[in-house]
This record gives structure tokens, C-alpha cells and sequence, in this order.
């Protein structure tokens, strides 16, 4: 093997490990949310409530593009390595440090911090990214930036594949009294042990030579900030990353990745476990395409293949998200078996009333069935539901596992779009600016593109669903939801097909960026 | 292709604005239905966090009107 690109692995390695890490923490928290909130936000406390909604929203949405600020503008003024080993640090620590909190029973205090641990994950995320980029392709050959960025693309999802394993290892160790009690906690001190074996990883690594060089010649950014958004030549391009590539990236990485998980699981009311392993199979096939793409970029261009990605995705989500809700759909099968059952407990607000709860199971000719359980309040005497009260019903269907491969199949096309569109981004945004500012213009807009464009597509779409519902069509329009993914990827598209060029630039050196930064306009796009 | 551009340029300068009033419209509707915390406090959020962004789309409409991407 070569040294040179024994080198370049060592830092794909390094910089990979520490930005998978980094998702399995931000991961962490989102799949252990119901714990979570059953222990730092307990239901019925409108203070609580607002913590927990801060909780979720901020350290996503809004946290995220200020690290890429805070961070950037320390990546190109200190260096790479360095910025990157403290966001690794500050990630690390803060799930840590969840997992030590006690809960609210015991310490009142304990949302409010839970609530800053969280921006601060949202904030170091909010740096990583942009300097693990940066650094893999400021040591990548010209013509392989593409293909060596690409495994940081992988991070992502591999982080999610990692968290979920822990989470699923550490409840089948534990009994659910233990895993509810003190074992939620591992998977949060689990990191620290992740977080130091990265740390030594990537101490013993060289910062990034293009960088090193620039401060050998005293070229460095002083005010990267302004250097990147005060001055019209780089915001531009910055404004043009965004709006022409990474929102609609962003919107068709999330809905692949997961707002497909929230259709199944609540529009479609699939099984969670079918559901979650269906999905889990697709990403495992679905993920080195990621790479496959990256590679192909350095070969016809970045752009084709990313536009190509939103407009597969634009045109195919109607048919493949109809496909999905019909094969989970019991309202077209024939029921073969059908089995009522009714109890009531006693409603803990209010003595005179009881919850009264019927269970229906059906099964179908097909091998699916239906478990639908709907839960009212009554009266406690007479047993009548009262009219006042609005029933609750929750429907799980579980499919005949002959349905799995067109389940899986559907979702692998869905990821397989993420793949193309994120695949070579790293790559692009690299070569959108140069080395001194590098680090703080590449990483805004990826993070507003993934974070706020990206980020909300569950929140987004799962709310114009419930506006779908009216008194004309209660049930609403399951495909409703997708109109925000479409409408942005197909504004990104437009932006993209006429503004973005497809030209590789080769060398990501100062004296080339100056050469992009100074052209006139005709060549320059 | 670059009086598109310029075309275009004015098209995204009226969306930004737009988009912020159809929020704020619908957020009026959807919290004076039901004015509860779980229902304003996103709309607050998602409103705060767009107001800066279609402004950034203002700008690149205007630059995109002065022909800087051509």
C-alpha cells in the first residue's frame, strides 16, 4: 500500500470515528426521549413542558448553525485538529453528564441543565461537522476528494445504527424494571469511553496542510466572521450553498432517513419493532452507496448528481410513500379472525369517573393483523362513555413478514436518494470557498440546510397532515405532509440546475481559491 | 440563461417576504383555535428561525437581480 494513501485513511479514520461518535451522542438523546422526559419532564407541569419543547427544538434547530459559527471561526483562526478535539470534548461531556443527572423527583433543578447539556451537544454538533470535512479533504488528492469525503458522509447514519444497537443491547441485558430504574443512563456514559478512545486518535494527528501552510505565511483569517458574511464576493456563495444545495439536501436526507420511520410508525400505525428492523435493513444496504456516489462525483461532477438525487426524490415520494400506507393498509384486506374485549380502571383525577378501554384484535387472510385499543372515559356507575369525551384510539399493525422485502425495498429507493444528494456534499462545499475561511462558511449553511430545512421535515410534515383533517375528510390526506420536502427540494433544484456549476475544482489551495474568488463571473459559474 | 437569472432574482426577492406572512397568517389561525402552549410555542420557534433566513433569500435575490451569479 502506498503511504500517501495510508495517510489519507488514517485521517478518514480518525476524523470518521470522532464525527460518528458525535452523532451517536446527539442520537442518544432523541431515541431515549420518551425516558427522558418520563424523567427530567414528567407530563402535566407547563414550565416542564416548555423546558422539554425547548429541548427538542433548540438544540436541533436553532444551537446548531451558531456552532457552526463559534466553531468555524475558531477552525480557521487555531486550526482544524484542534477546533475538532474541542467539539469532541464538549459532545462527549455533555452526554456524559446527562447520564449523571438525577432525576427531577430528586433534583429540581435537573431539566434546566438537562435542557443547556443539550444545546451544548446541539453546539458542538454544530462545529464537527464542517472540520471533519475539512480537514479529510484538505489532505485528499484532487481527484479522490469526492470518494475520501463520502465516509464522512456515512457518519450519520452509521451514528444512528450505533445508538439504536446500544440502546437495544443494553434493554435485552437488563430487565425493563432495571433499564427504566438506572440502565437509560449507560448508553450516555457509554460515550466518555467512545470520546477518549477518539481523543487519542486524533491527538496524533498532523493538522491539516493547507491550513498549516496559510499560517506559516501568516495568511490566516483574523475575523473569519466577517470575512465570510461582510464581504458580498464569499456571502454569495454562501447564500448560493444554501438555497442551491444543502436546503434541499437537507429536506430529502431527513424525510429518507426519518420521516419515513414517522410515517410508518404513525400515519401507517406499523409495528415498531417491524417497522424500526425493516428500516435498520434498508440503511445497512442503502449506506455505502453513500461512498458510491462521493466516488462517482470526482468523475461527472458534483452537481449532476446531487440535482439528480432532489429530482428523483421530488418526483418519486407520492408513489412510494402511496405504496407504503397501501401495504399497511388492513382496510383492504379480508378479516379472517375478530376479538373484542372490554375493561375500565379507575381515573386517577376524578372518582366518579372510570377509563373505559376495548381491545380489538383482528387478524387478516394475509397473515397481518390489527390491535386497536381505544380508550374513553365513563361513567363509573352506568359504564356509559361520556359524550364530552373524546375517545383515544391506538392501532398497531403487524404485517405478514412475506411484506418485509417491499418495505424494505421502498425505503432502501428513499435512502438511496439521501446517498446521492449527500454523498458528494461535503466534497462540494469544500471546494465552494477557500482555506481561510473555509471551516465557517462550509459549515452555516450545511447546518441551517440540515438542522432548520432538514431538521423539521417530521415536525413540518407530520403537522400539515393533522391540518389535512376536516369535518369533510377526517381521516385527512396521508400524503399531505410531503408537500414540504417536495416544494424545497424543488425550489433547491431550480437554484441549483441554473446557478450551481458542475465544474470539479481540482485544487483547493489559496492561490486557486484566489483564483475562484477573483475571476470574472463568466467563468467563475 | 443570465436574464432568467435576473428574472428570477425578483422572484425570489417577493418569496421571502411571502413566506414569512403565510407563516404568520397560519400561526394566527392555528393559535387563536386553540391557543395552548404545545400549539404557539412552535410557531413562535419555527417563525423566529425563518424570519432570518428568508431574509438571507432576499439578499440572494438581489444578487441575483444585479447579475452576481452570472
Amino acid at each position: 500500500m502506498k503511504p500517501m494513501e495510508n495517510s489519507i485513511r488514517r485521517v478518514i479514520f480518525a476524523s470518521s470515528a470522532g464525527t460518528l461518535i458525535e452523532w451517536y451522542d446527539f442520537y442518544i438523546f432523541g431515541s431515549l426521549a420518551i425516558v427522558i422526559s418520563e424523567k427530567f419532564f414528567p407530563q402535566g407541569n407547563p414550565t416542564l413542558a416548555f423546558l422539554s419543547t425547548l429541548a427538542t427544538f433548540a438544540a436541533g434547530f436553532i444551537v446548531r448553525p451558531f456552532g457552526a459559527l463559534v466553531f468555524g471561526r475558531l477552525g480557521d483562526i487555531v486550526g482544524r485538529k484542534y477546533t475538532f478535539l474541542l467539539t469532541l470534548v464538549i459532545m462527549g461531556g455533555s452526554t456524559f453528564l446527562i447520564g449523571c443527572i438525577p432525576t427531577y423527583e430528586t433534583f429540581s433543578w435537573a431539566p434546566l441543565i438537562v435542557l443547556l447539556l443539550r444545546l451544548l451537544q446541539g453546539l458542538a454538533l454544530g462545529g464537527e461537522y464542517g472540520g471533519a470535512a475539512t480537514y479529510v479533504a484538505e489532505h485528499s488528492p484532487a481527484k479522490r476528494r469526492g470518494y475520501y469525503t463520502s465516509w464522512i458522509q456515512t457518519t450519520a447514519t452509521l451514528g444512528l445504527f450505533v445508538s439504536l444497537g446500544v440502546i437495544l443491547i443494553t434493554r435485552n441485558l437488563l430487565s425493563d424494571d432495571q433499564f427504566k430504574a438506572w440502565g437509560w443512563r449507560l448508553p450516555f456514559l457509554l460515550s466518555v469511553i467512545l470520546v477518549i478512545v477518539s481523543i487519542v486518535i486524533r491527538m496524533k494527528m498532523h493538522e491539516s496542510p493547507l491550513f498549516n501552510k496559510l499560517k506559516e505565511e501568516g495568511k490566516t483569517s483574523v475575523n473569519p466572521l466577517k470575512e465570510s458574511f461582510g464581504h458580498k464576493t464569499n456571502l454569495k456563495m454562501v447564500l448560493l450553498a444554501l438555497f442551491g444545495a444543502t436546503m434541499g439536501q437537507g429536506v430529502v436526507w431527513y424525510t429518507g432517513q426519518f420521516y419515513a420511520q414517522t410515517f410508518l410508525l404513525k400515519t401507517c400505525n406499523l409495528n415498531d419493532v417491524q417497522a424500526n428492523t425493516w428500516i435498520g435493513i434498508a440503511l445497512l444496504f442503502a449506506t455505502p452507496f453513500f461512498v458510491v456516489f462521493g466516488a462517482l462525483s470526482d468523475r461527472i461532477g458534483r452537481k449532476s448528481i446531487m440535482m439528480a438525487g432532489m429530482l428523483l426524490a421530488i418526483v418519486c415520494y407520492r408513489p412510494i410513500f402511496k405504496t407504503l400506507y397501501n401495504v399497511t393498509d388492513v382496510a383492504s384486506k379480508t378479516v379472517a379472525n375478530e376479538h373484542t374485549s372490554t375493561n375500565s380502571k379507575a381515573d386517577a383525577k376524578d372518582a366518579s369517573l372510570v377509563q373505559l378501554i376495548t381491545t380489538t384484535e383482528k387478524t387478516f387472510t394475509d397473515g397481518a393483523s390489527l390491535k386497536e385499543i381505544k380508550t374513553q372515559a365513563a361513567d363509573a356507575k352506568t359504564m356509559v362513555p361520556l359524550a364530552s369525551s373524546k375517545p383515544l384510539v391506538k392501532k398497531t399493525v403487524t404485517l405478514n413478514s412475506s411484506e418485509a422485502w417491499k418495505i424494505i425495498a421502498l425505503v432502501f429507493v428513499l435512502v438511496l436518494f439521501v446517498t446521492m444528494v449527500y454523498g458528494p456534499i461535503a466534497a462540494f462545499l469544500v471546494e465552494m470557498f477557500p482555506t481561510k475561511i473555509r471551516y465557517t462558511s462550509m459549515s452555516l449553511p450545511y447546518h441551517i440546510g440540515n438542522g432548520v430545512f432538514g431538521g423539521l421535515v417530521p415536525f413540518i410534515a407530520t403537522l400539515m397532515f393533522e391540518y389535512s383533517k376536516t369535518p369533510a375528510n377526517p381521516a385527512g390526506d396521508v400524503l399531505a405532509g410531503l408537500w414540504y420536502p417536495i416544494a424545497i427540494a424543488g425550489l433547491c433544484a431550480i437554484i441549483g440546475m441554473l446557478y450551481l456549476s458542475n465544474k470539479i475544482t481540482t485544487h483547493i489551495d489559496e492561490a486557486e481559491n484566489e483564483y475562484v474568488h477573483s475571476t470574472p463571473k463568466k467563468e467563475m459559474l | 440563461m443570465n436574464l432568467l437569472k435576473r428574472i428570477l432574482g425578483v422572484v425570489w426577492m417577493l418569496i421571502g417576504p411571502a413566506a414569512i406572512a403565510f407563516l404568520i397568517y397560519e400561526a394566527i389561525q392555528k393559535i387563536s383555535a386553540n391557543p395552548s402552549q404545545d400549539v404557539y410555542l412552535p410557531w413562535i420557534i419555527i417563525i423566529t428561525i425563518f424570519a432570518p433566513i428568508a431574509v438571507g433569500f432576499v439578499i440572494f435575490g438581489y444578487y441575483s437581480l444585479n447579475g452576481e451569479y452570472e
